[in-house]
């Protein structure tokens, strides 16, 4: 269940997650990913659930660990491509409000929490 | 498990509690309810409800030691599945508060305190018993919708 990153160079890295998530895969790709953002230090962490076929709780404590670590050096997250199944975990825990935000458009503060 | 009428299929496995076997619980689960010709969002709420099961008896039950895990499943005519998930490992002393949304024992390790909480939205009911010091069994109970 390996995760691609990508940093644009200026302040997005994209990780994109493949696999399922679950405890037991949970470990490796909180270390894959937390490696980037040290490497890279984005102020935009994109989370690609494009390739992910399964998630349980360990996706949300999972987003909720970047999510923290993200604010420590003032950045934020974003979650993008979430099949249904992925979306419904989410919203149990009221983390796909994390989505939305195109920051094409500019919009530091649209759709995230203040 | 309480339904009067004979199940129309059932089956049983033991594992020892290694997360390696979160997936391949996941994986029998789906092939025994699989044999339903279930609808593919019901299909994934229940391995979605089992993972969560069974990563407790890993991460909580058998915390110190990797003893086994019971996973059973009947399945009755009227399409209503129950799910069980045993362990004999350290029981929960209060059931109330482990089953409170984000309640966690272990909030350093990215534990989210959902995971009854996403049984509990993913299954029409959740049982739990359990006693300190002789384990704890989860029942799932899901009636699945009939294909037309």
């Amino acid at each position: 269940m390996p995760v691609y990153t990508e940093y644009d160079g200026e302040y997005t890295l994209i990780a994109k997650i493949t696999g399922e998530i679950d405890h037991h895969s949970a470990k490796w790709l909180r270390a894959d990913i937390d490696t980037a953002i040290n490497d890279y230090k984005p102020l935009l962490l994109k989370l690609d659930f494009s390739g992910v076929t399964f998630m349980d709780s360990s996706g949300v404590g999972l987003v909720m660990g970047r999510n923290l670590g993200m604010k420590e050096i003032g950045g934020r997250v974003e979650l993008s491509n979430m099949p249904p199944y992925i979306e419904k975990v989410m919203s149990i825990a009221g983390m796909d409000k994390l989505t939305g935000t195109d920051f094409s458009k500019g919009g530091l503060n649209n759709g995230t929490e203040n | 498990m309480a339904q009067k009428t004979k199940p129309i299929n059932e089956m049983k496995l033991a594992f020892p509690a290694l997360s390696v076997n979160e997936g391949f619980a996941r994986t029998a689960i789906s092939s025994f309810i699989g044999l339903l010709d279930p609808k593919m969002d019901e299909l994934i709420d229940i391995k979605t409800a089992v993972s969560e099961a069974v990563t407790n008896c890993i991460v909580h039950a058998y915390r110190d030691f990797a003893g086994n895990i019971e996973l059973s499943a009947k399945a009755y005519p009227d399409r209503t599945v129950y799910i069980k998930i045993k362990d004999r490992g350290c029981g929960i002393e209060d059931i109330g508060q482990a089953m409170e949304p984000l309640y966690t024992s272990h909030p350093e390790e990215e534990r989210t305190g959902l995971g009854f909480s996403v049984m509990e939205s993913f299954c029409d009911d959740v049982k739990v018993s359990s006693k300190p010091g002789s384990g704890t069994t989860v029942t799932l109970r899901k009636k699945l919708k009939t294909k037309l």
